[in-house]
């Protein structure tokens, strides 16, 4: 309806749990989009926080020249470095330099 | 094994051109997903939007039936429960209508729609209620028709629909349970009791067995093809009998079609014809009691205007 907004509302379930997405309230300011989230994602008691966040003021990053750029990555990942033949040559050397 | 030093595929979103339909309509058909502000072709936000907003129209009436029972609810506990339930659907009317505002329609038009009869809502809210068994047939088992369809939605190419139907089924299974103990609390009462569910089992039959509407075609059911939906109506259908049927028979109640019966050799169900005539009546307003929910509707949106202005109005002048 006219004067009204739009709010993002993430929900923490634990303490120490991620804030995830849950969804959105439309109202006119934030008093009261902070009773619609509560009563949208929290009357059982299943939150531990609530974030209301304006829309408009979520800035999103989605260029996927920089998110996902077209490069080998495997450098920056654990499973990038496959050291499974390296260890077992390394131990098969150590192993025969010892029995000379 | 060696170091990989390939060249990884550009992902962009949305992962197809915007602008060009065919290539949309390759991604959502191989199971892709569709964000609120990505790029979609007109037929398929329109296809989306009347889908959410039927869903949402039907939250928001289905729950007249069940408001008449509060005042005569038998216990405070079922009170309560039915309080409960019924703030749930017009909390799932209001997590759906944000769903379809998204898609470009003004919730007010949607209700201003709604109260002049150009949209529609699910067929089992435009019946009667006579008895408290009736609140026990409908919680269970029209919630449990309603989840079959919504748990396949949670498949649904349009992702923040998809996403809202979670928390909806998560919801729904509470009311599933609630419906469930007040039947089987008064199965286990006395011989009017079991009458009185017998009499609302007959009743409700009808319109549960036309709620996921006639066959389609799939070829030809652009929702299936799009993945809005992720599986056709007989198949929810077939999916409600093969749980339903044996939970109402092991209570000793009666289904109400003698036709009813599983065909082993073709793993589906057979029934008596549901009356589709009766389904494209009552869904066009010509139900028992379409004219008189969208009358307490329309008295209700009058009587509520001031809380609209007074909230908007503190609004603007803050």
């Amino acid at each position: 309806m006219d004067g009204e907004r739009v709010w993002e509302v993430f929900r923490q379930e634990d303490e120490g749990d991620p804030m995830m997405h849950s969804g959105n309230v439309n109202a006119p300011d934030e008093e009261l989009a902070m009773h619609y989230a509560r009563e949208m994602y929290g009357r059982r008691g299943e939150s531990h926080r609530l974030w209301i966040v304006a829309r408009e003021a979520i800035t999103e990053l989605e260029d996927p020249d920089l998110l996902k750029p077209p490069f080998d990555r495997s450098h920056k990942k654990p499973g990038g470095y496959v050291i499974k033949h390296k260890l077992q040559a390394a131990k098969e050397r150590a192993a025969s330099e010892a029995s000379e | 094994m060696h170091e990989t030093d390939t060249i990884q595929p550009l992902n962009a979103r949305p992962p197809y051109p915007p602008g060009n339909a065919k290539a949309f309509y390759a991604h959502v058909g191989s199971g892709g997903k569709v964000e609120a502000d990505d790029w979609m072709p007109d037929d398929y936000r329109a296809a989306v939007l009347k889908f959410v907003e039927m869903h949402a129209n039907s939250e928001l009436m289905g729950v007249l039936p069940e408001r008449d029972w509060i005042m005569r609810a038998p216990t405070l506990r079922r009170k309560l429960a039915l309080t409960s339930k019924i703030q749930d659907e017009v909390g799932h009317a209001q997590l759906l209508y944000r769903v379809a505002e998204d898609l470009g329609k003004p919730r007010a038009q949607m209700l201003q729609d709604l109260l002049d009869g150009k949209t529609k809502f699910h067929n089992v809210f435009h019946y009667p209620t006579r008895s408290w068994a009736d609140v026990g047939i409908i919680a269970w088992l029209v919630d449990a028709a309603a989840i079959v369809s919504q748990q396949a939605l949670r498949d649904s190419s349009y992702a923040p629909y998809a996403r809202t139907m979670k928390k909806i089924c998560w919801e729904e299974s509470v009311h599933i349970m609630h419906g469930r103990d007040v039947v089987l609390t008064m199965m286990n009462g006395t011989e009017k009791q079991r009458a009185m569910v017998q009499e609302a089992l007959d009743r409700w039959w009808g319109p549960l067995m036309q709620m996921h509407g006639p066959p389609t075609d799939p070829a030809r059911d652009k929702d299936l093809h799009w993945g809005i939906k992720a599986k056709n109506n007989e198949q929810l259908r077939q999916e409600f009998l093969s749980i339903y049927v044996p939970r109402l028979l092991e209570l000793g109640l009666t289904i109400p079609d003698p036709a009813l019966r599983y065909d082993e050799s073709i793993g589906r169900w057979e029934y008596t014809e549901p009356d589709w005539v009766e389904l494209k009546s009552v869904v066009t307003g010509h139900g028992p009691a379409s004219q008189s929910r969208l009358e307490f509707r329309r008295v209700n949106f009058a009587d509520t205007q001031w809380v609209r202005d007074a909230l908007l109005g503190n609004a603007a002048a803050a």
